[in-house]
């Protein structure tokens, strides 16, 4: 890794190892503006938003440019500025400008690049055709009118999840970022992880809005509306009212919710304990009989979308568990069956996710009854945050309150199924024969913890030694697969996690970087520390129900057959 | 796979399913089969493990490639200097309008022509010149082109 002095508008400034040019820049604390660039991904160099300028006048993009030793830069002169105003006015000119009513208003950053350049007119006429928008994906929307091209989209799609749906077509001013042979992408293997949402700049793709369903049903007496919220919310939804990432503020997000005219809000958490059980069960039985192997954990649902579609003979190693989201909407919607007969409301149930392809679970087929599904709509983090300042509550100022019971019991297990490595935690907390203390710290500094892509635990239950893989971010859960397959890799139980660093890294939470989404994590692990119950079989409603009114109806309720869709 | 699509996999293979032969591999299906049909392209991307938008990608980019299946006959009008200056375009304009095309289609209905512009064909001494599969036709004029197609059309439907 190269080191060195460099000077950036007459200042020192120390490099060591960074990527790129502007990476010090930012370093050096100047806000250097950007369309294309993503730190995470690979570099593209398309925008030239991030130009500098060398002693001899040379411009060039800092994003592409090594550091070296002595360099001397400029990053705002007057050609400089000139050349970013003009690229944010050809931006603006061949871009649909309904900026007031865009899903992206007041988050976008060519509207906030425009303001921050004072682009005051734009002198060039739109000579682009209009794009039809497409609506197709249960889970996002796009918009090609307001695509910017700056490919990090296709980059996530590609090098993140490794599906490749997006890219660009075409050429020249015929130029756009689309499925291939111009599909809508419901008829492309999309998995509906949103993570190209997640990183447009613009409105050019969105996650579906359903807003406007959920402020209806929360007006509508005839309705009573149950809430679920799950773990990775949590530690995230406070980020847009000034609380630091990681902060838990579930007491406030259950505030929130009873004054906008929630009826009962539960905890996701309490379904995660009963996945808990039933996979470790499960996985038991499994050991037992002999596979298949690995088992492959089923709480996410775009990782699933992705086996049916590219790879559906690994369907049988799915555990047959449905993701706690549908165990907790299962029994909700069964136990208030009763409650819905007594007093002639119909039971309306919301799901609040960090994910967009829960919008796409829900409404599954397996998920339904008699045409009704059993989570009635999944509202994001993001659309949460939305509504709750639509209501004008100031949120950083509620006084929390606990979410209710029954079901609003959870464990400290259950917490940290929102990060990677925290559903295989949980699983192991469960099927380690020894339950004392050091046990569960042995299994929590195993290596199950932390950030790289793929991690690999061993752990003795019994008389065998258990192989436990960990896995984030879909592109390593391909490599993990082929390994399997070629037999460089023997696991039993493997956690596959679509998004980098879990669900409180999912599409639906507000916008971040990776030291974010770790941050949100921490928050995970904190809870679990604070909780009373650590594992999942000590939750009482929960062995209750299992023991009671779901006895003998665990598998109709709580388990799925996920099908082979080609045969 | 279909029959069809045999001689896009040998094809395929011939090249070692390699990533970087992308553009020779879509050059030689299309030299088979007169274009690139969303099957030989899907195909393609399944054969060399990259995405069919990256395919897509690359087989919209070059105006070489053709999507569309093409006519029977090809016309090319040379549009280079030469023959642009001594009126290629009426005689572009008088088959596109016979041929009935609108927008950015270039076959005609009956899937007999296709129409398409080529920059030189290196015959400036005989400008305006156009190509009818791969012969040199010199000196035209928008009714003389005409004549030709017309001939076409009658050995067409007379088979």
């Amino acid at each position: 890794m190269a080191k060195g002095i460099m000077y950036i508008d007459g200042q020192r400034v120390p490099f060591d190892g960074e990527k790129n040019v502007l990476a010090v820049i930012r370093k050096a604390g100047i806000d250097m503006p950007t369309f294309c660039y993503y730190s995470e991904l690979s570099t593209f160099g398309a925008c030239r938003m991030c130009v500098v300028e060398d002693e001899r006048g040379k411009i060039d993009a800092s994003c592409s440019m090594e550091p070296r030793d002595g360099m001397k830069i400029r990053t705002n002169t007057a050609r400089l500025l000139k050349h970013r105003r003009m690229i944010l006015e050809l931006m603006l000119a061949s871009h649909c400008r309904d900026c007031t009513t865009c899903e992206k208003s007041g988050k976008c950053r060519l509207q906030d690049l425009a303001l921050q350049f004072g682009v005051r007119r734009v002198r060039f006429e739109d000579t682009r055709p209009h794009y039809e928008k497409d609506h197709s994906s249960p889970a996002i929307v796009r918009d090609p009118n307001k695509c910017i091209l700056c490919g990090d989209c296709v980059r996530v799609c590609e090098e993140m999840q490794g599906m490749g749906i997006l890219n660009f077509a075409h050429r020249g001013s015929d130029l756009v970022v689309s499925p291939a042979f111009d599909r809508k992408l419901s008829d492309t293997n999309c998995i509906s992880c949103g993570q190209c949402a997640a990183a447009c700049p613009t409105g050019a793709i969105t996650v579906r809005d359903e807003i406007g369903k959920a402020w209806r049903v929360l007006y509508d007496a005839d309705k009573r509306v149950v809430f679920q919220i799950a773990p990775a919310v949590r530690v995230a939804v406070g980020e847009a009212f000034g609380l630091e990432p990681g902060v838990n503020a579930i007491d406030k997000l259950v505030s929130a919710l009873k004054m906008m005219g929630a009826d009962e809000v539960y905890d996701t958490n309490f379904g995660a304990d009963l996945t808990v059980m039933e996979e470790s069960a499960e996985f038991l039985e499994r050991l037992k009989k002999g596979g298949p192997f690995p088992m492959f954990t089923s709480c996410c649902p775009a990782w699933i979308k992705y086996l049916e579609k590219e790879n559906p003979k690994y369907l049988k190693n799915i555990s047959t568990c449905k993701s706690p989201m549908e165990m907790f909407a299962a029994v909700l919607k069964d136990q208030y069956k009763a409650k819905d007969a007594a007093d002639g409301r119909t039971t309306f149930h919301i799901a609040i996710m960090p994910c967009t392809a829960k919008k796409m679970e829900a409404k599954r087929e397996e998920f339904q009854h008699d045409g009704v599904p059993d989570v009635d709509l999944v509202l994001t983090t993001q659309e949460i945050i939305t509504m709750i300042k639509e209501s004008g509550i100031r949120f950083d100022e509620l006084e929390g309150e606990a979410p209710d019971l029954p079901f609003g019991m959870g464990t400290g297990a259950a917490t940290i199924f929102g990060t990677t490595g925290g559903v295989a935690e949980a699983v192991a907390r469960r099927v380690v024969e020894d339950k004392s203390k050091n046990t569960l710290q042995a299994i929590q500094f195993s290596g199950i913890r932390g950030s790289d892509v793929i991690r690999e635990v061993t752990l003795p239950v019994g008389d065998r030694v258990l192989r436990i893989a960990v896995v984030h971010g879909l592109v390593n859960a391909k490599k993990l697969l082929k390994d399997i397959e070629e037999g460089r890799a023997y696991y039993d139980l493997v956690e596959v996690m679509t998004c980098k660093t879990g669900c409180v890294g999912g599409a639906g939470q507000p916008y971040g970087l990776i030291p974010v989404k770790q941050r949100r994590a921490e928050g995970l692990y904190e809870a679990d520390r604070a909780a009373l119950i650590k594992r999942s079989e000590r939750n009482p409603i929960a062995t209750e129900l299992l023991e009671g009114a779901l006895k003998g109806r665990t598998h109709e309720l709580l388990h799925v057959h996920y099908k082979d869709p080609r045969k | 796979m279909s029959n069809e699509l045999t001689r896009a996999s040998e094809i395929i293979d011939s090249y070692g399913c390699q990533q970087c032969n992308l553009i020779a591999i879509m050059q030689e299906i299309q030299a088979e089969y007169k274009y690139l049909s969303e099957d030989a392209l899907t195909l393609v991307a399944e054969k060399l493990g990259i995405s069919t938008a990256k395919v897509y990608s690359v087989a919209t980019f070059y105006e070489n490639f053709s999507l569309e299946a093409k006519g029977r006959h090809i016309i090319k009008v040379c549009a280079g200097t030469a023959c642009h200056v001594r009126k290629s375009q009426p005689i572009y304009d008088a088959i596109h309008d016979y041929l009935g095309l609108t927008g950015k289609k270039r076959t005609s209905a009956d899937g007999v022509f296709t129409l398409e512009t080529v920059a030189c064909l290196g015959a400036c001494g005989l400008a305006p010149v156009m190509t009818i599969d791969g012969e040199v036709h010199a000196k035209m004029t928008p009714e003389a082109a005409l004549a030709l197609l017309e001939e076409i059309r009658k050995e067409e439907s007379g088979k």
